[in-house]
């Protein structure tokens, strides 16, 4: 268990971390959310001691991270940037870490096993790959076997291998009732690996709750329907204090081209109610389709206020179009 | 490597509490002697010294005996005839310490250097201990190898020069001197990683430390010969350490401080550098 109370941290003006406040429960994956600069890797930092709060607290099963004897055993870490000397291999990188808590160095060879690094356990680190960098840092988190692991950006930079490995990894570790919190920018990664999130921005805290409710708090649910005669369901749709816009996706946008039926967008109205208008005034319906807000909207729409950029929204908006 | 996560990991299979082998400070020491023997660095720049010490002590001795006029000849070979262990000593030290800078400095820099340094501090949070460790392991490693690179340095220029200038570790000093050269070169491997842990940064820091061990000794010996500056030069760190190595002091150093007092300057500055790099390191952002 993680419990941060109005933790803050200023690099001389600016505030990084703003009076931060949320609590991470064993048994499932807490996904670390925020834009670039929003402050999770120095929230995370400041957790783990590297970086000295400005005020607040953080603690890791009730104590501070300097206040744990043997901090590998509780806690494991992987950190964004990498903390290993390239001159130095991965066994003796291991090996100086588990004197450090008083670990056999049989134990160095078992997490050498575990990420799949033990053919190379006596390479200097400076050859290794991305990848192995990082299944280097899974180990040395590991390495004590703790109940409490916190990963800065574990799949960044990793091919798709390595990003389901870390994934798999992190929902394995969960299910043995360990509290993981793990920090991304790439909101669709969250979405399919943590149960739970904390979303920041510029500091703040802005959500923390269970993925599926930031996933519905997002606005803009719709649903897609696909008729041969818009109009009349238009019509229909208004009459019952809906609105229906011709969708702009796919073939679908409003003339009927390539021989499918036009697409409507309709807000406001429930799929079943929709169908059951169609249904009373004998409207064909192609297709009908709740559309969820994905993770990213969600994500986007809460952290409008909070971008570093936000001046280049429209920009970007334009640009992702394209 | 598979695409998930190995299925012999689970609780079962591991210890909860795994044995604590040795308890506290012993574990650090441990530690830290395993990351300054896993580096290259380490292996060249004790190597260097080596080499370094011994072979400028052996040449210059050579170059000496080679050239042997006599002691009415200049002042070189009376100088070899009056302070022979200054002719030992005086290039080989000077320029043996600049490899064990390197090593001081690199011992901490390189930590930040390779972010190696969040690692450790992740490992042992309270940071003064983990310094404290590693200042006692580099002490000891240093210490024990500058003694025997001292030793070997006395042997090799003593047997060369004999047949000139008779030399023994018997005579007044000779042996303090010794001895001395051997914790003058450690304690100044310790300033370099004062300025090291100081600066954070290898080039900077190298560049400080070599400064201070090399270009600032040739700049005194510039400056006007008076009492003031005698005691502003006297008490800098290589000229109040290097007391510990000299037989006949010469100059105005001789006024300022003896060999043990001026060792004793020279600990001071480490003291002093090491306790503000402590203090910073407990203070600021790793």
């Amino acid at each position: 268990m993680i419990e941060v109370r109005d933790l803050t941290k200023r690099f001389g003006d600016k505030v990084a971390v703003d009076h931060l406040s949320f609590t991470v429960e064993p048994g499932r994956v807490t996904g670390f959310l925020g834009p670039n600069g929003a402050g999770k890797s120095t929230t995370m930092r400041l957790i783990l001691g590297l970086d000295r709060a400005n005020g607040g607290t953080a603690t890791i099963n009730g104590l501070p991270y300097a206040r744990l004897p043997r901090p590998l055993l509780t806690v494991g870490a992987l950190l964004e940037a990498r903390s290993v000397h390239t001159g130095r291999s991965a066994r003796n990188h291991l090996l100086f870490l588990a004197q450090t808590q008083g670990l056999p160095a049989s134990r160095v060879d078992s997490v050498l096993e575990l990420v799949g690094l033990r053919d190379v356990a006596g390479k200097r680190t400076g050859g290794f790959s991305l990848g192995m960098g990082q299944r280097l840092g899974v180990a040395a988190a590991m390495l004590g076997d703790p109940q409490v692991l916190l990963l800065d950006e574990p799949v960044n930079g990793l091919d798709p291998e390595g990003v389901l490995w870390i994934r798999n990894l992190m929902k394995h570790l969960a299910g043995e009732g360990r509290t993981i919190l793990v920090s991304s920018h790439l909101m669709n990664e969250m979405a399919v690996t943590a149960d739970h999130l904390i979303v920041i921005g510029r500091g703040r805290l802005l959500a923390a709750e269970a993925t599926d409710d930031v996933i519905a708090r997002g606005s803009g649910q719709s649903v897609r329907v696909r008729t041969p005669d818009p109009d009349r369901l238009t019509e229909l749709i208004t009459a019952d204090g809906g609105a229906a816009t011709a969708a702009a996706d796919g073939n679908g946008n409003g003339n009927g081209s390539g021989g499918h039926a036009p697409v409507l967008t309709v807000t406001g109205l429930p799929a079943a109610r929709i169908g059951e208008l169609a249904a009373s005034s004998g409207v064909v319906l192609h297709e009908l389709t709740p559309q969820l807000a994905t993770l990213e909207d969600a994500f986007l729409e809460l952290t409008a206020d909070s971008l570093e950029y936000g001046h280049l929204d429209a920009d970007a908006a334009d640009w992702s179009a394209q | 490597m598979s695409a998930t996560p190995a299925a012999s990991y689970s609780p079962a299979t591991t210890q909860r509490q795994p044995p604590t082998r040795n308890a506290g400070f012993g574990r650090l020491m441990q530690a830290e002697w395993t990351k300054i023997r896993s580096v290259r660095s380490t292996t060249w720049t004790l190597i260097m010294f080596v080499i370094i010490t011994v072979g400028f002590t052996a040449l210059i001795t050579w170059v000496t005996v080679a050239n042997w006029n006599g002691p009415q000849a200049g002042p070189r070979d009376i100088r070899a005839a009056t302070d022979p262990t200054a002719v030992i000593f005086g290039v080989a030290i000077y320029l043996g310490q600049l490899t064990l800078a390197v090593l001081g400095v690199l011992v901490i820099s390189s930590e930040y250097s390779t972010g190696v340094i969040r690692a450790s501090l992740l490992a042992v949070p309270k940071r003064l201990p983990m310094l404290a460790a590693k200042i006692v392991v580099f002490a000891l490693a240093i210490g024990l190898l500058a003694e025997i690179v001292a030793f070997a340095s006395f042997y090799v220029g003593s047997a060369i020069l004999h047949s000139h200038v008779h030399v023994a570790l018997s005579d007044p000093n000779v042996l303090r001197a010794t001895l001395g050269a051997g914790l003058y070169l450690t304690v100044f491997g310790l300033f370099a990683m004062a300025v090291g842990l100081l600066m954070r940064h290898t080039a900077g820091a190298i560049s400080v430390s070599i400064a201070v061990g090399f270009v600032v000794p040739i700049l005194a010996g510039l400056l006007p010969d008076t009492s003031l500056w005698n005691h502003i030069v006297g008490y800098l760190p290589v000229q109040a350490g290097t007391t510990v190595l000299t037989v006949h002091p010469t100059g105005g150093d001789a006024v300022v401080l003896s060999a043990w007092q001026g060792f004793g300057v020279l600990c001071i500055w480490v003291v002093v550098l090491m306790s503000i790099g402590a203090y910073l390191l407990e203070r600021r952002d790793a």
